[in-house]
């Protein structure tokens, strides 16, 4: 079992916290999700035209990008958050292209030599799967890959082939960080995906509040919060991490505090 | 070059165009794209479908569009040729079309499709505006709502086709992500589609996009190809030597070519935006490009070298984009057609020079195809034949030419 997989057998559902690299003081930020209990790091990585993504974490792209974060910067983020933090998951999240400019195997070996330990890609779905899949296998990172509310039980199969790590339920039909679905909804989708696979089910988009957070850690295994922690980067600057620190607890207390219902 | 037998057959199955293509989209739009597909194959082969779409492009568009001699032209670029030199030069007269451009060829395909498909609202992105008034048309024409996300920057350079799109109906909206022009229309337009996939069709404006939409919006154009083909036996009784086309996503110039890509005698060019210089601001995206994936297919795209996108400059609204089609990208890796680049400057006199010599004001997209004509016309013989697509009118772009001319109107 992967550090990453490993992440989502602590008896609680996991935490897992985005934030775009080089928007503010990342690896402060990084540090104080990791002190509030985050469970998995998402590290975005920034992309000129992030098409699912909503206006707190398109801001953020523009802002890291405009600060001039490259990827040679991602990397060391992600290197030196693995040389401070031995246990914790880290997945870099982001658009195809600037995964695949310097070829997917370039970019498999540096981000394992980064101590990444998995990938999340928007814009490569299972049909697309070569362009970069192949690579992040041979170099053993977990590929997370995307299930949605349009994802019917028909084409679940082909989505899972070649998942690793966890699945990342997307609980909205949109982009990040605008509405949340109904529980009802979440509680099915998460039944559907355990039916069809051993993979951790983790639950995204929307969620703000320790109670939606509680709600979602009974069924799933694990809970994803992004925009809401961007907001708070981009609201504080340079106290961004004391603050974002606090409000992660709350999100980390409410989902250790959840019971899990589902097996 | 290794030759396939057929330069007609792409894109493959998964919708390939050699490397490129393909159906980069998020999770949540692959069913919808899946579906489409699917809907696309039906309506191809069902007679009803095409009836009716020959029958709006006869009755309503105005096709098919004149082939015209352009004798003026001809002769004064003769003028400035060796003796025996200086092509005929003869033009394809889509912008004679109902909206003053091709793009309303490709919209009353895609409504007819989402018609087909049960959708009951329209999104659509514009730069200058064309594409948008094209679909707002259609919209008007078929009662749908409709939608159309054009960058801050150009709403407010594009005044006259914005207020169009309004008297059609349609509701626009300014897009502030960015750099405010048109990739941003077009991923604000892909995050309406995709919080709204079941009741909304997405009619993208250009030969690009996730598969299937490089394939259908270059079927639906290619009735411009396939007039012309008819209309050069018709009137000369023989192909043209060289086909010319200005390129931003490439839809009238994949239409233009396509029906042609199996005739060996015919040679094509496509012309890219070359801005203020290929060294400076542009969008030549072939010629100063690398592979690379955005806007759902893989495609050679303006980029640094961390494969952030980089913004594209040209005069022309229309060709300010950082990508192209894949299946140009396609034809430009395996020689089939070749591709040159025209500056603003450069443009701007080919716009001018067909103004007085056939009285055609042309659109400033096809002046980039009209600029490569002249440099091509003097280097063949006077007994071959050109034939450019004129594919806009220029009503659109009187304004530009003006404060580019330093004129005030």
């Amino acid at each position: 079992m992967s550090r990453l997989s490993q992440a989502f057998t602590k008896g609680h559902a996991a935490l897992v916290t985005f934030v775009t690299a080089g928007d503010g003081d990342t690896p402060a930020v990084l540090d104080a999700l990791v002190a509030a209990g985050a469970d998995v790091i998402e590290l975005g990585m920034p992309f000129t035209d992030p098409m699912a993504d909503g206006p707190a974490i398109q801001a953020a792209n523009i802002r890291s990008l405009v600060a001039g974060t490259t990827t040679a910067d991602i990397l060391r983020i992600a290197r030196d958050f693995r040389a401070r933090h031995a246990d914790v998951p880290l997945v870099l999240m982001g658009y195809a292209n600037p995964m695949v400019r310097r070829g997917a195997d370039w970019f498999a070996s540096a981000a394992k030599e980064a101590g990444v330990d998995g990938v999340i890609c928007v814009d490569i779905p299972p049909e697309e799967d070569e362009a970069l899949g192949p690579a992040l296998r041979r170099s053993g990172i977990d590929l997370v890959r995307l299930a949605t509310p349009t994802t019917d039980v028909a084409r679940l199969p082909q989505v899972l082939d070649g998942a690793s790590g966890f699945v990342y339920y997307v609980s909205v039909a949109g982009i990040t960080g605008l509405q949340q679905a109904a529980q009802g909804s979440i509680e099915d989708a998460v039944a559907r995906l355990k039916a069809a696979t051993d993979l951790p089910i983790a639950v995204g988009f929307g969620v703000r509040t320790p109670d939606q957070a509680r709600e979602i850690a009974r069924v799933a295994d694990g809970v994803v919060v992004g925009s809401a922690i961007v907001e708070l980067v981009a609201a504080h600057g340079r106290d961004a991490p004391a603050h974002v620190r606090t409000y992660v607890e709350g999100l980390a207390a409410a989902v250790r505090a959840a019971r899990k219902e589902l097996a | 070059m290794n030759a396939p037998n057929s330069f007609r057959a792409q894109p493959d199955e998964r919708g390939h165009f050699g490397d490129y293509g393909g159906r980069y989209v998020a999770e949540t739009l692959m069913p919808l794209i899946l579906e489409l597909e699917r809907e696309y194959r039906a309506a191809k082969s069902d007679p009803a479908f095409q009836a009716q779409f020959d029958d709006l492009l006869e009755h309503y568009v105005g096709r098919p569009s004149p082939l015209y001699y352009a004798e003026r032209l001809t002769d004064a670029l003769r003028e400035n040729a060796t003796d025996g030199m200086g092509a005929e030069i003869w033009f394809k007269r889509d912008e004679l079309n109902h909206t003053g451009a091709h793009k309303i060829n490709n919209c009353i395909g895609q409504i007819l499709l989402a018609i087909r498909m049960g959708k009951t609202r329209i999104i659509a992105e514009t730069g200058a505006g064309q594409h948008g008034v094209a679909t707002a048309t259609v919209c008007a024409r078929f009662g749908l709502p409709c939608v159309i996300y054009m960058g801050a920057k150009d709403v407010e350079r594009q005044a006259p086709n914005v207020f169009r799109m309004k008297l059609l109906g349609a509701e626009v909206r300014a897009v502030q992500s960015g750099a405010h022009t048109l990739k941003d229309a077009m991923n604000e337009a892909m995050r309406d589609w995709v919080a709204n996939v079941h009741d909304t069709f997405y009619i993208i404006g250009t030969a690009a996009g996730p598969h299937p939409y490089p394939e259908l919006v270059r079927d639906f154009q290619s009735v411009i190809g396939r007039e012309a083909r008819a209309q050069m036996m018709a009137r000369i009784g023989r192909l043209p030597d060289l086909l010319v086309a200005a390129i931003g996503g490439g839809s009238n110039a994949i239409g233009l070519f396509h029906p042609f890509l199996d005739d060996p005698d015919v040679q094509m060019l496509g012309v890219e935006a070359a801005g203020e210089g290929l060294e400076k601001k542009h969008a030549a995206s072939l010629a100063g490009g690398f592979p690379g994936v955005l806007h759902g297919n893989k495609t050679y795209l303006l980029q640094d070298e961390d494969g952030q996108i980089a913004e594209a400059h040209s005069i022309s609204a229309g060709l300010d984009y950082p990508g192209i089609g894949p299946e140009h990208a396609w034809l430009k890796d395996i020689g089939r057609v070749e591709y040159t680049a025209v500056t603003d400057d450069e443009a701007l006199d080919a716009f001018q020079l067909l103004c007085r010599t056939e009285g055609i004001i042309p659109a400033l997209e096809p002046s980039h195809a009209i600029a490569a004509v002249s440099r091509k016309a003097r280097e063949m013989r006077q007994d071959q034949v050109i034939l450019a697509n004129l594919c806009g009118r220029g009503d659109k772009d009187i304004f530009t030419v003006a404060h580019a001319l330093g004129v005030a109107i």
